[in-house]
């Protein structure tokens, strides 16, 4: 069994739900990212998502969006992601990591290329934001050859056929998009939420990730109360952002804010 | 998988592209994130739906004559033919269009689509501003309310059509993310739409996009090649020896193309900017001198690094201002059955003096790719063969830009 479901498995049986940290690599540097990483496991981590920052980023925020800015700007790529988890993997060998990203860099690294580096590094699934189902056979193929999770978004919008057709293909775990929007926006409507979670869990027993807009401890515990799974992501950017120039400041900050959403996650539950 | 000869062949003669999942080829396609799917979906319904619809081409073919004021003519450019030597240049005036673009051949048709979708908001984005233009000029018409992304970099640059659009009741969103030009305009209008789906309709301006896009904008522009099929056998008893046409995103491009790929004896030229030339790096022509990527909904010839990182693009005419190009240019690429070129910065500039010159027609610099080349062309041909140039838009935009390069005050 991979880590991903391993993790899945053991946090069932402690009655816990996952918080899902996600900070773009390379923002604003990669030894930032690497130490950042442990520190994040250290403060109640489950699993990592690490953005693979790209010049077009269709479906983030303008939060997500600079960080990736200024990832590129540091000389940050897909190769550059896969090598600083292969450090991270020096030292940690059981937390998930998975990576998020955009088609192209993968297309001109050469899909198979890409999984093999990634699985062999220890990175445990992908996330392709604009990738669906319907495109994937050729993806999924090279993912299945090195043993690589593919996780896939489902939306608001996201009919039962559409549910089911993501959920036949999808590995370690679904991540549910809460609102109708881009990365970093707007406020949840948790009783729209928990209604489509209910839909999506009469298709798939895969644990069911929620993310875009989960700002602080108290929606945090508010959706763990809904779903197997918490992502974070433009909030701890902004702990980046706000603490600009001084890192170690940045980094105190997601770990007290991860430290906060942990404890009224466990809370909660 | 490499493409036979024999896939070239059968992919010209029967041609028949795209697919139902909207493929050219390997290229095309539906590369969006889970959350537009949906309305994609709807929107590919909505299309299928309308495009069989008596009611609707009724309405978009009275829509094209009265009010674009179709159909645009064929003008046997003499003098200019005469000047170069060779061939005799014949331009498909869609500068003559409401608007003065082609590009409101496209917007007519996508408006009325989302007025019967009973979408009440659209939004589009847009480069050289011509779309923009076009696009807020049908919103006003038909009472809907209209927000284009543009640039901050093609705001600068292209600020009589900003105005145009605001007296247009649009409201103009600078784009300030990325290199602030067409492709970063792109992002934000997909990013707009994903938020306000349940009203919002999203006319794109060019043939990318995911699919149905790229089918769609092109059978709303193939009434330029449809017309120019007909216009030239009236004129000169034969179908043309040539087409040219500017290749940016490829509408007005694959708009004269499209009606004549089974007519083998014509020879089909797309023409990239190659802005400071293509060996510069600094250019617009992912046809002629990019790869094969993802961008912006499909897959398709692109201007990236080798890690995949989309790279800034350089051209004098902003329209052209983008690295990737509709997917089935991409196609008739590796079937052979267009041949992609390039004009740099200079030679459009050249080209836009001669026509404006001898003809007495204001070109739009990105036109001016189209009739550079075309004047090159004809050169090596006879004096009785022809080629159709399409003329896309005016010039009028472009003569503040012009004046600055030459150092002129206005």
């Amino acid at each position: 069994m991979n880590r991903l479901d391993n993790c899945f498995k053991a946090l069932k049986e402690a009655n816990k739900k996952a918080l899902i940290p996600f900070i773009t690599a390379g923002d604003p540097n990669k030894d930032f990212t690497l130490s950042c990483m442990h520190s994040m496991v250290e403060a109640g981590a489950d699993i990592i998502e690490l953005g693979v920052p790209f010049s077009d980023p269709m479906a983030d925020g303008p939060v997500i969006q600079k960080a990736s800015e200024r990832a590129l700007e540091g000389g940050m790529s897909l190769k550059g992601v896969i090598a600083i988890v292969k450090r991270f993997r020096e030292t940690d060998q059981t937390t998930p990591v998975v990576l998020m990203g955009y088609l192209n860099p993968i297309e001109f690294m050469g899909y198979d290329a890409f999984a093999k580096a990634a699985a062999n590094v220890g990175v445990d699934g992908a996330l392709t934001v604009d990738i669906p189902p319907e495109e994937s056979d050729e993806l999924l193929a090279a993912y299945e050859k090195y043993d690589l999770s593919a996780i896939f978004l489902l939306s608001p919008t996201s009919n039962n056929i559409r549910i089911k057709k993501i959920a036949d293909v999808a590995k370690g775990y679904i991540y549910y998009v809460s609102l109708k929007g881009v990365t970093g926006a707007g406020h949840l409507e948790l009783d729209e939420v928990q209604k489509k979670v209910n839909e999506i869990k009469q298709i798939t027993s895969l644990p069911l990730a929620i993310g875009f807009g989960v700002k602080n401890a108290e929606i945090a515990a508010n959706i763990a109360k809904i779903g197997d799974a918490v992502v974070v992501g433009s909030a701890l950017i902004n702990c980046i952002t706000d603490h600009s120039g001084d890192e170690e400041q940045g980094q105190q900050a997601i770990s007290d804010l991860l430290h906060s959403m942990r404890n009224s996650m466990d809370t909660a539950v | 998988m490499p493409i036979t000869n024999n896939d070239k062949q059968s992919a010209v003669k029967d041609y028949n592209f795209p697919d139902e999942r909207g493929h050219f080829g390997p290229y095309g396609g539906i590369f969006v994130a889970e959350t537009l799917m949906e309305s994609i979906e709807e929107l590919n319904k909505a299309y299928a739906k309308f495009m069989q619809d008596p009611d609707f081409l009724a309405e978009l073919d009275a829509d094209l004559q009265d009010y674009v004021g179709r159909p645009s003519p064929v003008y046997h450019a003499q003098r200019l033919s005469n000047e170069v030597g060779g061939a005799q240049i014949y331009l498909k005036r869609e500068d003559l269009n409401h608007t003065g673009a082609h590009k409101i051949n496209n917007t007519v048709g996508q408006a009325l689509l989302a007025k019967r979708m009973g979408k009440t908001r659209i939004i589009a984005e847009t480069g050289a501003g011509q779309h923009g233009v076009a696009t807020a000029t049908v919103a006003a018409r038909l009472g809907l309310e209209c927000v284009v992304y543009m640039g901050a970099e093609d705001i600068q640059r292209q600020s009589p059509n900003v105005y145009r659009m605001k007296l247009l009741g649009a409201k103009v969103v600078a784009v300030t993310s990325g290199s602030q030009t067409l492709k970063d305009a792109l992002n934000e209008a997909l990013r707009d739409w994903v938020t306000n789906i349940d009203n919002t309709y999203y006319i794109i301006g060019t043939v990318a996009g995911p699919h149905p896009y790229p089918a769609m904008v092109r059978d709303f522009q193939t009434i330029i090649g449809r017309e120019g099929r007909e216009q030239m056998l009236t004129k000169t008893d034969k179908l043309p020896d040539a087409l040219v046409a500017c290749v940016g995103g490829g509408s007005n491009a694959i708009g004269l193309f499209h009606p004549f790929i089974a007519d083998e004896s014509v020879a089909i030229y797309g023409v990239e900017a190659a802005g400071l030339g293509v060996e510069t790096g600094k250019h617009s022509a992912p046809l002629c001198a990019g790869k094969p990527g993802v961008l912006h909904g499909n897959r398709t010839y692109l201007m990236a690094d080798e890690n995949g990182e989309i790279i800034e693009t350089h051209s004098i005419s902003a329209g052209l201002d983008y690295p990737g190009v509709g997917p089935e240019h991409s196609w008739l690429k590796d079937i052979g059955r267009a041949e992609y070129v390039n004009i740099n910065d200079d030679e459009a500039l050249a080209a836009f003096h001669q026509l404006t010159r001898v003809e007495g027609i204001i070109p739009a610099l990105e036109s001016s790719h189209a009739v550079a080349y075309a004047t090159k062309l004809a050169k090596t041909m006879r004096k009785d063969q022809s080629i159709l140039v399409c003329l896309s838009g005016r010039g009028d935009k472009d003569i503040f830009t012009i004046a600055k390069i030459e150092g002129i005050e206005l």
